[in-house]
């Protein structure tokens, strides 16, 4: 029997449990709105590097071995990691496993991977193919800027719609354990592109994939919006979550109070980010840290995070294409069902 | 509806929540930094001609030039100027100061690539096309001045 809802979703029968979790944040992450809530927070984003991209990697590596602590387990334990990040062939998260030792997948979904390594993770937990593994991912101002944008000390100014990419990485450790929060489902997103080719307005490019996944979930599931305490998405911006709302409303799906975005949380007004973070760190850093101990607390119980991607490079948009887009759904839930054994 | 028409929908409504720019702010932020630009520039070609009193008016420009383009790479260098430039826009890039800084903020991101395919290669990603053009605008303009 195929473990399977309608289309997209995932159904994880055995519970694959989050077991440990690390976030390390940048400095101006720190003095943001969730400061209090990561791990850890740098005071040099530079992390002691020649590079900023051997930063990415050694910050990286940081939150897999914290989370593997965290989870009080021995890193042989560990039977897969799935990581990915920005960088051309995802070399942060690679140099990272090179010296852990671990077997590896590499992923890349833009700033999506947070949810897509936890849904593969939880695969390979729920179909019993590994003990623990570990899903990371992050993100790290300065090397992005590199890569898409302008050298950092250019004199330019950034225009009102754009967001500023969040240094800051996350790890969740899922196993097969009794207590604590369970994946419950996940949805696959499919590539969605609605012909918005501004690099400056990435959260209405990825708009319309969140709100193909978010629909493609409550039609499987069965569920409302209603029956999640928060609606997480991952870095949609201010301007993003708007449009979000305004589409769902569209399409019959009216979400409240219960809807909220990591990228429009994660700085304060006075950080002049625009309309907020981006990047894969953005949900990272803040699933790992402050959804998972609101949930621990039993603050929330029933959680829905889509974490969103723009899947172009800069060759795709210099060349005059449109940004394409992806959003996976991964549905936490605290306690939940008793586990099949 | 067919997909063209649900893209271009979409985009003119994406269109109609983004935010704007204001006009006014920005104009009056590049007027008065580009303009103290301009004095400091005067100042220099004055000393310089102070200074020294038999050197001409068009040499003391260019050492003025000179001097601004050392400023604006100095305050490149150690982290200023992307912030005068985020605040000011088109009053630090027109000047010669944003051609210093489009030059020198390349050559400190790539120096970790290696002096010869980092610093040197990619020293004029941003220049470049500035420097293509003006070649390119003074072969016509020469043209035209022969046959005139």
């Amino acid at each position: 029997m195929l473990n399977r809802l309608g289309n997209q979703t995932l159904v994880f029968k055995n519970k694959p449990r989050v077991v440990g979790s690390y976030s390390v944040v940048g400095p101006k992450e720190g003095k943001g709105n969730f400061g209090k809530f990561f791990h850890k927070v740098l005071e040099d984003d530079l992390f002691g590097e020649k590079s900023y991209e051997a930063a990415e990697s050694k910050m990286l590596k940081l939150a897999i071995t914290e989370a593997i602590s965290d989870a009080r387990i021995n890193k042989d334990e560990v039977d897969a990691l799935f990581a990915g990040d920005l960088m051309n062939q995802i070399i942060s998260s690679s140099f990272a496993a090179k010296t852990l030792g671990v077997p590896y997948f590499g992923l890349f979904g833009a700033c999506s991977t947070m949810a897509e390594s936890l849904i593969m993770g939880a695969c390979h937990v729920d179909g019993g193919f590994a003990r623990y593994v570990a899903c990371a991912t992050g993100s790290h101002f300065s090397s992005a800027e590199k890569q898409f944008r302008y050298p950092l000390e250019l004199g330019t100014q950034r225009p009102p719609s754009s967001q500023w990419t969040v240094t800051g990485m996350g790890c969740t450790i899922l196993g097969n354990t009794n207590t604590g929060i369970c994946v419950e489902s996940a949805t696959i997103g499919k590539v969605v592109d609605w012909g918005v080719s501004d690099v400056n307005n990435m959260g209405a490019a990825m708009c319309p994939a969140a709100t193909d996944t978010l629909k493609a979930h409550f039609y499987d599931t069965g569920k409302t919006p209603d029956d999640y305490d928060l609606i997480l998405t991952g870095d949609l911006g201010k301007l993003g979550s708007e449009i979000l709302l305004d589409l769902m409303e569209y399409n019959g799906f009216k979400i409240g109070n219960n809807y909220s975005d990591c990228g429009q949380m994660m700085y304060n007004n006075t950080q002049k980010t625009f309309m907020g973070g981006s990047g894969c760190g953005c949900g990272a850093s803040i699933l790992n840290s402050y959804v998972y101990s609101r949930m621990r607390k039993g603050e929330l119980k029933n959680v829905l995070f889509v974490a969103t991607g723009a899947l172009m490079s800069t060759t795709s948009s210099q060349q005059g294409n449109s940004i394409p887009s992806i959003a996976h759904a991964v549905s936490f839930s605290l306690g939940g069902k008793e586990r099949n054994v | 509806m067919n997909e063209n028409e649900r893209n271009l929908r979409y985009n003119a409504y994406v269109e109609s929540k983004m935010p704007k720019t204001k006009p006014w702010p920005s104009l009056f932020h590049a007027f008065w930094v580009g303009g103290l630009i301009c004095c400091v520039g005067e100042l220099i070609k004055d000393l310089c001609l102070y200074i020294f009193p038999y050197m001409s008016t068009q040499e003391a420009s260019n050492w003025a030039l000179i001097a601004l383009i050392i400023i604006a790479a100095f305050l490149t260098a150690i982290g200023i100027f992307d912030r005068i430039g985020a605040y000011a826009g088109a009053g630090t890039i027109v000047p010669i100061t944003g051609f210093s800084n489009s030059i020198a903020s390349p050559a400190l991101e790539f120096k970790r690539e290696g002096l010869v395919f980092g610093l040197m290669a990619k020293m004029f990603i941003i220049a470049g096309p500035v420097i293509v053009t003006g070649v390119v605008a003074s072969v016509i303009v020469g043209l035209v001045y022969l046959f005139i």
